[in-house]
């Protein structure tokens, strides 16, 4: 987490946009943009970025492979996402919240989330959802668009108790934009002027339905205005251009100035390159020369060169981040797929105490494979 | 079986899927009757993310196969909409555990804008969800809430467990004045074929079908368990000379109270098998319904054989979750022994 006093990013890098185009810090090769200025994060902090991409993005193809051989179930690829979720979670500081949706691993694991338990909820472990008690980080959300109310909400219970270093990042994808929750919560938001801020991962495509399909507006940013929140473009494959424009809304959520309100919309522009998840073809509804295109803006490819070309990378470095990243997934998976779990799973959590109902059902339950052994409840159909 | 009854003699079969059978019903009913119409997510381009309306826009178009955007509480309340303007909306939610946005539009209007129109208004519209466990979804993919909606007077709940049957109910429901919540099991969408008449006709709403003649105890049961309790029903025959009657529900709302009774008259026992949690699921209707119609012939306590308290955990556990065939097994067992 940067700690740096960015607050006249925005000018800078707002020099950059033109009308509804999106706020760029590098161009589609890397190359630093005459009209912006790079973000002041120390060498070690662009590395950690480096570093976390490259981790996302290795993460992501052993789960995609896992998903193949049957040894996790349905996956949510995130390739080309990975850029604007390491640099949401770099501009956060360590006390504020994070608000997931299930595509958001690399943004979980970014704000403190273990890798392995990660993979456990994939292994399918309920245990997966458990979150490290110092962080604050709330389980991935599956349902569409039902996080927005719920991190306003947190917003506000901050904002309520006077915390004012404590602001609220929500993640949202373009067809949540569609949904009800979202709408209500953007209003609640502007209304009473709470800390967050909520970034609509725009990847073009919600499983099948293109972005023009989701919404008539012009874009997913300018639905801000509507609710009296801030709304900014972001090209989310430029996650220079996503760590300084999220960077500078949390700041604002925090402490806004008095002509400014605290929540903002920011939508980061990218794209899914794979399928929505491992159950999904997008051969069927979509031309794949696009998934090209976008390919060439790729925010690891991007962030590389920038790297090498003012120095804070070369080949060395490179060769010892890409092992340590290789390492720290296989260790992740090793301890994954050592997990082990029980029917009493099922049952523990759902109330504080468990009621003596409930708690029968489990002892028939446990009768049962006493008496009939494991493999007589492999399978349903039988 | 007696959706065949149903059907013109001498009909060509195909051998379909379950998902095949819904497919089928829509198709024959949209070829039939151009006020039907579908609407969803997905359900264009993508033939649905089960493939159910496969192949349904390139014949119809995208006038009457609509894919909308990602919003249930939008879907439902639009098809309500387009019910009272005239036409047959049938809409898709991409899985039941995601219908709760649209639950208010479907209970407090839906449900009851003929009565509370009395009569000026009705509502014929379908809602088709796939519900139920058992395929190693996601979180919140596996949902079996079917007595949230069985509670909800105005509504018709309707389960098939065959792909004959989800071919003819689902022409029913469609062709049906009131609305329809249309629940598919997705652990048998794809898990066997059967013979399915290729013209269009109709199981009719409300009737539950005798899947297995019993003398010793009537099973209840709908959708994606009637076929783990016909594996435990000949298992018991085989093992213990117990000779079950299984009765497919197909419809939970309105309840086939008749069958329900006649069943139990006939053999005294009862058990109920859903995947549902049991506390409140529609087990408990079928119970004390049995108790209020036919106390004087019952010899043993109801069993209840049902998914837990507790929710549908992910996939590491469903099979625990889930009524195997042992668990049905030994609770009729029970009863029968008692």
């Amino acid at each position: 987490m940067s700690t740096q006093d960015d607050a006249d990013y925005q000018h800078s890098i707002g020099a950059a946009q033109s009308g509804d185009e999106p706020i760029r810090v590098l161009d589609d090769d890397g190359h630093l943009l005459s009209s912006a200025e790079p973000p002041a994060l120390s060498e070690a902090e662009l590395l950690e970025m480096y570093a976390d991409i490259k981790l996302a993005r290795h993460f992501d193809q052993r789960a995609v492979s896992f998903q193949r051989q049957g040894r996790i179930a349905t996956y949510a690829p995130m390739t080309g996402q990975e850029g604007s979720q390491v640099a949401t979670s770099h501009a956060l500081d360590d006390e504020d919240w994070l608000f997931p949706t299930y595509r958001d691993h690399a943004a979980k694991y970014v704000h403190g989330a273990d890798l392995a338990t990660l993979l456990k909820t994939l292994r399918g472990y309920r245990e997966g959802y458990s979150v490290p008690e110092d962080v604050n980080l709330m389980p991935e959300y599956i349902p569409i668009a039902t996080q927005v109310p719920q991190a306003m909400g947190m917003a506000w219970g901050q904002l309520l108790q006077g915390n004012d270093d404590t602001a609220v990042l929500c993640h949202l994808g373009d067809g949540a934009t569609s949904e009800g929750d979202f709408h209500e919560g953007l209003n609640f938001a502007g209304v009473f002027d709470v800390p967050a801020v909520f970034v609509c991962n725009n990847n073009q495509w919600a499983i099948s339905m293109p972005r023009e399909r989701q919404t008539a507006s012009g874009t997913i940013a300018e639905k801000a205005h509507a609710y009296g929140v801030e709304g900014v473009r972001v090209d989310g494959m430029d996650p220079l251009a996503v760590y300084a424009v999220t960077r500078a809304a949390i700041k604002k959520a925090k402490a806004p100035t008095d002509d400014e309100r605290r929540p903002t919309l920011i939508e980061s522009v990218q794209y899914r390159y794979g399928a929505h998840t491992t159950s999904d073809d997008p051969s069927v509804y979509r031309d794949e020369t696009e998934s090209e295109t976008w390919r060439d803006r790729d925010p690891l490819d991007r962030l590389e060169t920038y790297l090498y070309q003012t120095d804070v990378l070369d080949a060395e470095r490179e060769a010892v981040i890409e092992a340590r990243v290789e390492d720290e997934v296989s260790a992740a998976i090793e301890t994954a797929e050592r997990a082990e779990t029980s029917p009493e799973r099922m049952v523990e959590h759902v109330y504080e105490e468990t009621p003596d109902r409930l708690q029968e059902q489990l002892d028939e339950l446990n009768a049962l494979r006493e008496k009939y052994g494991d493999d007589a409840f492999a399978e349903v159909l039988g | 079986m007696s959706s065949a009854a149903a059907t013109e003699a001498g009909s060509p079969t195909e051998r379909l899927t379950l998902v095949e059978g819904v497919r089928e019903g829509l198709h024959t009913e949209m070829e039939r009757d151009d006020r039907v119409m579908v609407l969803g997510e997905d359900v264009g381009k993508n033939g649905g993310v089960f493939r159910a309306t496969e192949g349904l826009m390139e014949e119809f178009g995208g006038g009457r196969v609509v894919d909308t955007p990602l919003a249930e509480s939008g879907i439902v309340g639009s098809a309500i909409g387009l019910a009272l303007s005239g036409l047959r909306p049938v809409a898709e939610m991409q899985f039941m555990g995601f219908m709760y946005p649209a639950f208010d539009q479907l209970v407090s209007h839906a449900a009851r804008l003929r009565s509370r129109s009395h009569g000026q208004y009705t509502c014929p519209m379908v809602v088709r969800a796939p519900y139920g466990g058992g395929i190693r979804a996601p979180e919140h993919h596996s949902e079996s809430k079917e007595a949230f909606f069985v509670h909800e007077p105005g509504l018709k709940v309707v389960i098939p467990s065959t792909p004959a049957d989800a071919k003819g109910l689902l022409t029913a429901a469609i062709r049906d004045p009131d609305p329809v919540v249309f629940l598919e099991p997705k652990l048998i969408y794809r898990a066997f074929r059967e013979d399915v008449p290729q013209n269009s006709y109709e199981v009719s709403l409300g009737e539950a079908s005798v899947r297995r003649e019993g003398s010793d105890i009537s099973v209840y049961t709908w959708g994606a368990m009637t076929r783990p309790t016909l594996i435990a029903a000949d298992n018991l025959a085989d093992e213990h000379g117990v000779d079950c009657e299984v009765v497919d529900l197909r419809t939970l709302s309105p309840l086939d109270v008749g069958t329900v009774v006649a069943s139990f008259e006939k053999t005294g026992r009862a058990a109920v098998v859903h995947e549902a949690p049991k506390t409140a699921g529609v087990g408990a209707e079928i119970a004390t319904t049995i108790q209020e119609e036919a106390l004087m012939y019952q010899k043993a306590p109801i069993k209840r054989i049902a998914g837990l308290d507790a929710p549908m955990p992910l996939h590491a556990l469903e099979d625990y979750y889930l009524p195997q065939a042992v668990r049905i097994q030994d609770g009729i067992l029970e009863t029968v022994e008692f």
